[in-house]
């Protein structure tokens, strides 16, 4: 059976907002695919361009970068 | 007096609570923080968004909660009030009474089920009731202490003797009836008082139907619906019919500036508050339209007026000057607003949703609490504090600070806040702090083969309620150099932490990785707990598998638990790499620098000298006081014998080394520890110091505009007021005065508001009313922005007869000369009146022109010696608008005054205490420590491209011009990263978060989910 497309998204979520973002969805109950994966950074400058091509290479669809 | 007190009762838990707790605590001083409600937070946490730059209120805030809540010099009593203050400054006896809250704190873990389970349902205060909570509840979701509390008026047990239900739910057995109110007795030094506001409650007019109609919502409302987690879920939709609303209508002063029911100030917030939800609205809903019903728009802060005319510009928010005189409701919800314009023309127009710009006023308790604390209030109720000392109340050794007396925005809140703790320093024992020695000698791991020990948190059915979390854990055990893996029910409670002290131990751990809750709140307590097994606390790292996954994904348990697993395989992954890291100290010289000797600059050496802390002031001219030397009135005492008075205490203060006529030619360094160098009369001298504050001040604009210099009879306000002061007005006295605001502000280039203008228009004109009654006055204005509790002196003015002309930027008034050769010759003023509908002409003896404040020119050297920014005005830019408003982004260095923005004699002093009472918290201690995650670099790699040295918002990197490569000041990184991401040739990388750290944890995602078919 042909399973639906859900994008698989890693996301660098910088310490002091997105990644307090991403625990207030949890502290409310939002709910979203597991299919996107959180990847904590000091800041969201601390991604270096070299990090999006390693995580394509590793075979996301979807790169998001929190800042 | 001899000083033996180190501790302070701060009453209050909002941000200038917070912010007195905060610096108090890092000066080494013990505080009591008490709060009313079962959070700390105050009011910030109930705001969506902060104007000027659409910052999420929670999100800026949250740090500094956690801090404050984390601090072991504070101490929080929630639930608690004061009862009685006795004896006298320095050796106060503080009685409070903290209420039962029937949860014991330490067992519970704020998992939520006994709210989910609990009966009763109530209307949530902090929703502004447009949600439900439980008898059982917590403040807000984000709430600090995070445990639950029970409402003992409203619980079915406490007051029916039935139910118990949450005791029979609850994981944790954290219920307990038992409990009872306790009276405590505290001994402080101090008090600093910052209980805060209420918002007005429209209820009273009825003219505009709240509570009568279901779509007429106040601002505050708003703001929670605007919330992504308010009750709304952040979609503006009317409560009528849950529909979007195709426009909104906000009308201002709802319970401002209003005589009718004693409320004769300016909630000074409110128009911002209105512009801001106005454009978060239209965020929302690009089709909507927007109009606001307004008197003055009074957007006086700074960067304030930018965002005024971006609302316009941008946005499309409409702005009607108008009085709206009443409200109908139509059958389908929809609002009928009946409304006067200026030249009396009475208008309709239907709204669908409208929001009341509800103003300010003192807590209810006020005149309780007053006469517990034996202090005075002013006459509306607010607490009593003067102009020339903001920040005392009439009791000695009792401060105040917040919107507690006087309206405020939260800039001048968390400034306050900090300057009533520098008022608290001269009655406490203050001694410099050392650096506290480690108790546990660190085992030494360098070298050593990872010996990775994991440990999976239950938190109760928190996350083992959707993930299999003991799956988790067994399949951590195959991993490579995982030594030993196990699940536990709640990791953070005491015994599951021996636990883990244990197995670090027994198994000869020496890399600890968690998969709980989040970092953001577990981490330092984890970290401790490793540390005192022996290990050095950087050796771990946590997986968010609560928060970001079982919370997230409550509906995908097997999902949900794969998922676990690979935040886990990172979070090993990662700590294989992970190296035991040190923080360095870094020494603090006491001794401070000071530049600009104006308002400002005085006050702020004065507090730092009464502390104990040298300081060397630094002033470019010959006298003392900046721009007090020309304010002549205030509504408060005589602002010459202010500036004397300062005057003299600098002069003769031991431990300030004055240095008038003096430039500064150069700044190294970095906190702690800078050297500067300035010259007098070509002698070059150098001094050390721990740090910078920077109160250089600004300068009168000098404008062409209005025929300015060609007439004697055209003058600035600041000559006008020397010429009352001194009995210099023209003869024969003039007949007519015409005053024009905004010379030179709000307008390209300038696109600022200089504040003080209109107040000091205000306060001339009624001391010329006084002086002579005869003459005319009339004041051609924008906006009257005369905020606070200034309003009542516009109100006075203009109920003696002063005529205020409103004029419009595109149509200025127009000035021409009676005879253009006659250097004394009188003006012909030519205005568009709005209220008449035409132009008038005025035979003006005397023109008076408010021209703005401008930045010093001098400020780009400054900033570029200390590497600090300025805004686009070209004033010095702060860390942060709001929540550090004295602070600038590199550490050490401070800001007060006019060089910050334009601002009135009492918010000067309020800031220049602030800047000390900040620069105190790092001259109170011997050393202090960097950070551990810090940047590092390969020096064989480096080529000194100065990529890094342009990213860095901190001054942390530089490259060294001899050796050719970049250097980190370990002192003042702070571990973002941002170089390490620039960085060409692959030398610098982050501590901590090596790039082979995460490439490693990319490597360990294995989810199918995720990666890979």
């Amino acid at each position: 059976m042909e399973k639906e497309f859900s994008p698989k998204i890693l996301s660098f979520l910088c310490k002091w907002c997105s990644y307090t973002g991403a625990d207030l969805a949890g502290i409310n109950r939002l709910q979203y695919p597991t299919s996107i994966l959180p990847i904590k950074v000091m800041c969201s400058s601390r991604v270096d361009p070299v990090f999006l091509i390693k995580g394509y290479f590793r075979g996301a669809d979807g790169i998001l970068v929190g800042g | 007096m001899s000083l033996k007190n180190r501790a302070v009762m701060v009453v209050g838990a909002g941000i200038a609570g917070i912010q007195a707790a905060l610096d108090l605590a890092e000066m080494g001083v013990k505080v009591h923080l008490i709060e009313e409600t079962a959070s700390i937070g105050g009011r910030m946490p109930q705001l969506d968004k902060t104007f000027p730059t659409n910052d999420c209120s929670m999100c800026i805030l949250s740090p500094k909660m956690s801090e404050c809540a984390r601090h072991e010099n504070i101490t929080i009593h929630i639930k608690s009030n004061v009862l009685s203050v006795k004896g006298k400054p320095g050796d106060f006896t503080a009685t409070i009474v903290e209420k039962a809250k029937y949860v014991d704190p330490v067992k519970c873990v704020a998992c939520g089920l006994c709210e989910d389970k609990c009966p009763v349902k109530v209307d949530d205060e902090f929703d502004m009731g447009l949600r439900k909570r439980g008898a059982i509840s917590r403040y807000f979701l984000q709430s600090l202490p995070s445990e639950y509390t029970i409402d003992k008026e409203k619980c079915l047990y406490l007051t029916r003797g039935v139910c118990r239900l949450c005791e029979k739910v609850c994981p944790a057995n954290a219920i307990n009836f038992q409990d009872i109110d306790k009276e405590i007795e505290l001994s402080v030094g101090a008090v600093i008082l910052a209980t805060g506001i209420d918002a007005f409650d429209p209820i009273g007019f009825g003219q505009f139907g709240y509570r009568s109609y279901k779509n007429v919502v106040t601002s505050l409302e708003l703001e929670r619906i605007l919330s992504a987690s308010g009750p709304m879920g952040g979609h503006v939709v009317r409560a009528s019919d849950h529909k979007e609303p195709k426009n909104i209508a906000f009308i201002q002063c709802v319970g401002s500036r209003d005589e009718s029911i004693n409320h004769n100030y300016c909630s000074s917030a409110c128009c911002m508050f209105a512009i801001k939800e106005a454009i978060i609205a239209k965020e929302h809903m690009k089709e909507l339209d927007v109009a606001i019903f307004y008197m003055d728009i009074r957007a006086f802060g700074k960067d304030f007026d930018k965002y005024y005319e971006k609302s316009k510009n941008q946005y499309g928010v409409k702005f009607i000057k108008s009085k709206v005189s009443e409200i109908t409701e139509l059958e389908d919800g929809t609002l009928k607003l009946r409304y006067v314009l200026e030249n009396g023309e009475i208008k309709f127009k239907n709204f669908e949703m409208v929001v009341l710009s509800i103003g300010l006023e003192p807590r209810k308790n006020m005149r309780e609490l007053a006469g517990k604390l034996d202090i005075q209030l002013n006459e509306y109720g607010f607490c009593k504090s003067n102009t020339f000392s903001p920040l005392t109340t009439s009791r000695e050794g009792i401060f105040v600070c917040g919107a507690m007396n006087g309206p405020k925005d939260i800039p001048e809140s968390v400034m306050s806040a900090s300057g009533a703790v520098a008022e608290t320093t001269k009655y406490l024992r203050l001694e410099r702090q050392e650096i506290k020695e480690k108790k546990i000698k660190e085992i030494d791991v360098v070298g050593n083969r990872p010996r990775i020990g994991t440990f999976v948190c239950h938190c109760g059915i928190n996350i083992a309620g959707v993930v299999d979390v003991k799956k988790v854990a067994k399949e951590a055990k195959d991993l490579k150099n995982v030594e030993h893996s196990e699940d536990l029910i709640y990791a953070c409670s005491q015994d599951c932490l021996e636990t883990i002290k244990k197995r670090i131990k027994e198994h000869n751990l020496n890399r600890i990785v968690i998969a709980a809750c989040t970092p953001r709140t577990h981490e330092p307590l984890f970290r401790e707990t490793i540390a005192e097994a022996g290990l050095n606390p950087y050796l771990f790292e946590m997986a968010n598998i609560r928060d970001q996954c079982s919370w997230a994904h409550m509906n995908e348990p097997e999902k949900a638990t794969e998922k676990s697993t690979d935040l886990l395989n990172m979070g090993v992954a990662k700590a294989r790499g992970l190296q035991p890291l040190e923080r360095l100290p870094i020494s603090i010289n006491p001794k401070a620098l000071v530049v600009g000797g104006g308002l400002a600059g005085m006050n702020t050496s004065l507090t730092l000298a009464d502390a104990g802390h040298e300081v060397y002031l630094i002033e470019k001219d010959e006298k003392l006081g900046g721009n007090l030397n020309n304010i002549f009135y205030s509504f408060d005492k005589d602002p010459q014998v202010l500036l004397e008075d300062l005057k003299e205490k600098v002069s003769n203060h031991k431990l300030i080394k004055l240095h008038k006529n003096t430039k500064i030619e150069k700044i190294d360094g970095y906190v702690g520890n800078y050297t500067t160098t300035f010259s007098h009369n070509n002698e070059k001298q150098n001094v050390e110091h721990g740090v910078v504050i920077v109160c250089t001040g600004a300068k009168e604009h000098v404008t062409e505009e209005y025929l300015y210099g060609k007439s004697d009879r055209i003058v600035t306000q600041v000559e006008f007021e020397r010429m009352l002061k001194y009995n210099q007005l023209p003869s024969p006295k003039p007949k007519n005065v015409v005053m024009i605001q905004c010379v030179g502000s709000r307008e390209e280039g300038r696109m600022f508001c200089s504040r003080v203008c209109c107040t000091k228009a205000v306060k001339n004109a009624l001391i010329m009313k006084e002086k002579y009654p005869r003459i005319n006055t009339y004041i051609a204005y924008r906006d009257i922005r005369t905020y606070g509790f200034r309003e009542k002196y516009y109100t006075e003015l203009r109920d003696k007869g002063v005529m205020f002309v409103k004029y419009d930027i595109e149509k200025k008034p127009d000035v021409k000369l009676v005879d253009e050769f006659d250097p004394d010759s009188k003006a012909l003023v030519t205005v568009f009146d709005p209220i008449m509908d035409k132009e008038i002409e005025i035979q003006a003896d005397l023109i008076v022109l408010a021209t703005a404040i401008d930045p010093l020119p001098e400020n780009d050297t400054l900033a570029k010696m200390l590497k600090i920014p300025l805004n686009e005005d070209g004033m010095f830019l702060e860390a942060h608008a709001k929540l550090r408003p004295v602070d600038f982004a590199t550490d050490g260095i401070f800001l007060a005054g006019l060089a910050h923005n334009p601002k009135d004699i009492d918010e000067s002093l309020a800031q220049s205490k602030a800047a000390a009472s900040r620069a105190l918290t790092f001259l109170n201690k011997k050393a202090i420590l960097a950070e551990g995650t810090i940047a590092e670099i390969d020096e064989s790699k480096c080529t000194g491209c100065r990529y890094c040295e342009q990213v860095c918002s901190y001054s942390a990197i530089e490259v060294d011009d001899e050796k050719g490569i970049a250097v980190i000041n370990n002192a003042l990184c702070k571990g973002c990263g941002s170089c390490v991401a620039t960085c060409r040739c692959g030398a610098l990388d982050l501590r901590g978060f090596s790039n082979l750290q995460l490439f490693d944890a990319f490597d360990a995602i294995t989810m199918t989910d995720i990666l890979g078919e």
